[in-house]
């Protein structure tokens, strides 16, 4: 919770200036209008939590989230009853897929940067290849529900938010949670201690497969089905992790805090819309205050007291 | 060819017989023997089509497809090598095509001008991505992107379309050659010697291969660990302004969408680490960079050749990168035991 604060922080004072350009934020509709249109970012944030936090890079869930958008439009084909079992298979393929990066980063050592890029590349064109350029079909309106419908006032998506956000913070709590941030913070010395390090990374893929796999069901539901839906997702997820204090290269960071960040960054979107920064000079504003966020965190660092790797060799 | 082979090959002297076989394990080798089985299978595969594989209009072809991309990716490798990466060239090739086609506008007169104005801004894009880096301390992936990010948002705001006019004169820059040899792939292996002789016979050389391999020790052995990857970065943007200014030349005109089209930034990367170059540096060269390039250009012309679906090539490519790496880590972990 206290390496959360910092970029709670941040958060509590980008809502506070939503609320003033725009009072409607206030209310329960307004707030749980932005909940809604965030919870896919944060809920690729937690998933891609797990794998930065174990030392590696997941760079495929982009094209994860667009080659599972347009799977579940094709089979789906407006069938109702075809909802469940597309739902399931989407989440296998998830899984699936978390799966082939974790084992070929692990068990054939290619860098996960590499891997995943290559999964990016192999998503991308499969989809494409199988659909000849442009998605077809169309999704059921049981399919949609999750990303456009609610139980009463409260969106279905901030329900599933809120059961991601929950299992992300007891995984965390878990052993699992333990061993993964052993791996990432020494893999040398959690494996010496008999963490089992390559099943700890396969699973942190498959949860970030997983997590691409929900996201896409809420934003097909949301946004509807293009080749473009999950274009960037990648980079917007590993900058709202970093933004949440996660050391790239693994070790140190919160699931909260990435969730946190991930709200950040939507926050930060829909600030830059309600103050009328012209579309492309978003980007802009978004580069400059990424690199000023992660270099005050980095900046601040050595003053407060967290030991870092090579410290410990230092006090010895 | 790079610092590894030449540090080895003293203690390796013992085991001149099997001098051959030590020097396959390098990457570079295995990535040009692999260029070597393609180009044959490409060339089996092509004929058995009813076609020819190498025509002077193929070569030409792979030597037109790769020049850009050779130029980004050996920046790219500087840039690795030092421990670092540059996810930002993509942008700054659009932004440098631009600038230069801007500054040209049809006139022969204003084309110095607008090199030295292409230049410079890649240099001050490097300078910044090499400062917020080493001043900073934001890890390279989140600065660059960063970088990459308000390049995309000053040309997006500024550019809808190809704008600006390159004169006839450059564009021979693009489309001229001599005999087989377009004028662009004698500016790639221009920029790769340069590159080659920095690397590895020049101080600044060593000292990047030593701050990739391991810049704590780097530093305290005396090398100003910050200097070397901020010139590291300096450099990748000057070789991203040189493709920009290639492309421009291609296009006659500038265009913002030139370099994320291409894909430069994840795929020079790919390239690079194709040619066994380590992704977390202080191992590799320029020459397998040469390679990877040369292999993802083959590849290209043959599926060209063939016919085949573009989507295709991409599932391919993706493939044969994961493989490439895999197989190099596999002979990596065979020298450690």
């Amino acid at each position: 919770m206290k390496r959360a604060l910092p970029i709670l922080a941040v958060l509590v004072v980008l809502l506070a200036a939503i609320a003033v350009a725009n009072p409607f934020f206030l209310e329960p509709a307004g707030f749980l209008a932005f909940l809604k249109r965030a919870a896919p970012l944060v809920i690729l944030a937690a998933g891609q939590y797990f794998v930065i936090v174990s030392g590696e890079f997941d760079l495929s869930v982009g094209s994860l989230v667009t080659a599972e958008v347009v799977i579940a439009a094709r089979l789906i084909d407006g069938d109702e009853s075809a909802t469940w079992p597309v739902i399931a298979l989407l989440i296998v393929i998830g899984l699936l897929v978390g799966l082939v990066n974790g084992v070929v980063t692990t068990k054939l050592r290619v860098p996960s940067f590499i891997v995943t890029l290559g999964m990016l590349l192999i998503l991308s064109g499969a989809v494409f290849l199988w659909t000849g350029g442009a998605p077809r079909g169309a999704l059921s309106e049981g399919f949609r529900v999750f990303g456009r419908g609610g139980l009463g006032p409260v969106p279905w998506s901030v329900l599933i938010l809120l059961a991601v956000g929950a299992a992300a913070i007891w995984l965390m709590r878990a052993d699992f949670g333990k061993t993964l941030m052993a791996t990432g913070d020494n893999e040398r010395a959690a494996a010496l201690s008999g963490v089992r390090v390559d099943r700890a990374k396969i699973f942190a893929f498959m949860l970030s497969g997983l997590a691409a796999a929900v996201a896409a069901i809420l934003l097909g539901g949301f946004a509807g089905v293009s080749a473009q839906v999950g274009q960037g997702l990648e980079f917007s997820a590993i900058t709202a992790v970093v933004l949440g204090g996660v050391v790239l290269g693994g070790g140190r960071g919160s699931v909260l805090a990435a969730m946190a960040g991930a709200f950040t960054l939507e926050a930060l979107f829909t600030l830059l819309n309600l103050y009328g920064i012209s579309g492309a000079l978003e980007f802009t504003v978004q580069g400059v205050i990424i690199i000023a966020a992660v270099a005050a965190g980095a900046i601040r660092l050595p003053w407060k007291f967290t030991p870092r790797k090579g410290d410990a060799h230092a006090a010895s | 060819m790079n610092q590894l082979v030449r540090v080895r090959r003293p203690a390796g002297r013992g085991e001149a017989r099997s001098g051959l076989a030590a020097r396959l394990r390098e990457p570079t080798q295995v990535v040009f023997l692999a260029l070597l089985g393609l180009i044959a299978v490409g060339w089996v595969l092509v004929a058995f089509d009813g076609g020819q594989f190498l025509t002077m209009e193929s070569v030409v072809g792979i030597q037109q497809r790769s020049a850009a991309l050779g130029i980004v990716a050996i920046g790219q490798t500087l840039a690795i090598l030092a421990g670092s990466l540059d996810l930002s060239v993509a942008y700054l090739i659009s932004l440098t095509s631009l600038v230069a086609a801007e500054i040209m506008a049809g006139q022969d007169g204003n084309i110095l001008p607008a090199i030295a104005a292409v230049l410079a801004i890649s240099a001050l894009v490097g300078l910044v991505n090499g400062l917020v880096i080493t001043r900073l301390q934001v890890h390279a992936f989140i600065a660059t992107l960063g970088v990459a990010l308000i390049i995309k948002g000053i040309v997006d705001h500024l550019y809808d379309g190809p704008a600006g006019k390159v004169p006839e004169s450059f564009q021979l820059l693009g489309y001229s050659r001599i005999g087989p040899i377009p004028i662009s792939a004698l500016l790639w292996a221009g920029v790769a010697v340069v590159a080659w002789f920095l690397l590895s016979r020049t101080r600044l050389g060593y000292r990047i291969y030593a701050v990739g391999g391991n810049e704590e020790v780097a530093r305290l052995s005396g090398i100003r660990t910050g200097r070397v990857i901020v010139i590291t970065h300096v450099l990748c943007s000057l070789c991203a302004g040189i493709a920009g200014l290639l492309l421009a030349s291609r296009l006659g005109a500038g265009a913002p969408t030139v370099g994320t089209d291409g894909g430069y930034d994840l795929e020079s990367i790919a390239a690079v680490v194709l040619g066994g170059t380590a992704l977390a540096g202080g191992k590799g060269g320029v020459a397998g960079t040469v390679g990877g390039v040369l292999l993802l250009a083959v590849l290209d012309t043959i599926f060209n050749q063939l016919e085949v679906n573009s989507f295709v090539k991409d599932v391919v490519r993706g493939v044969v990168i994961v493989i490439a790496v895999a197989v190099y880590a596999r002979r990596g972990m065979r020298r450690s035991q």
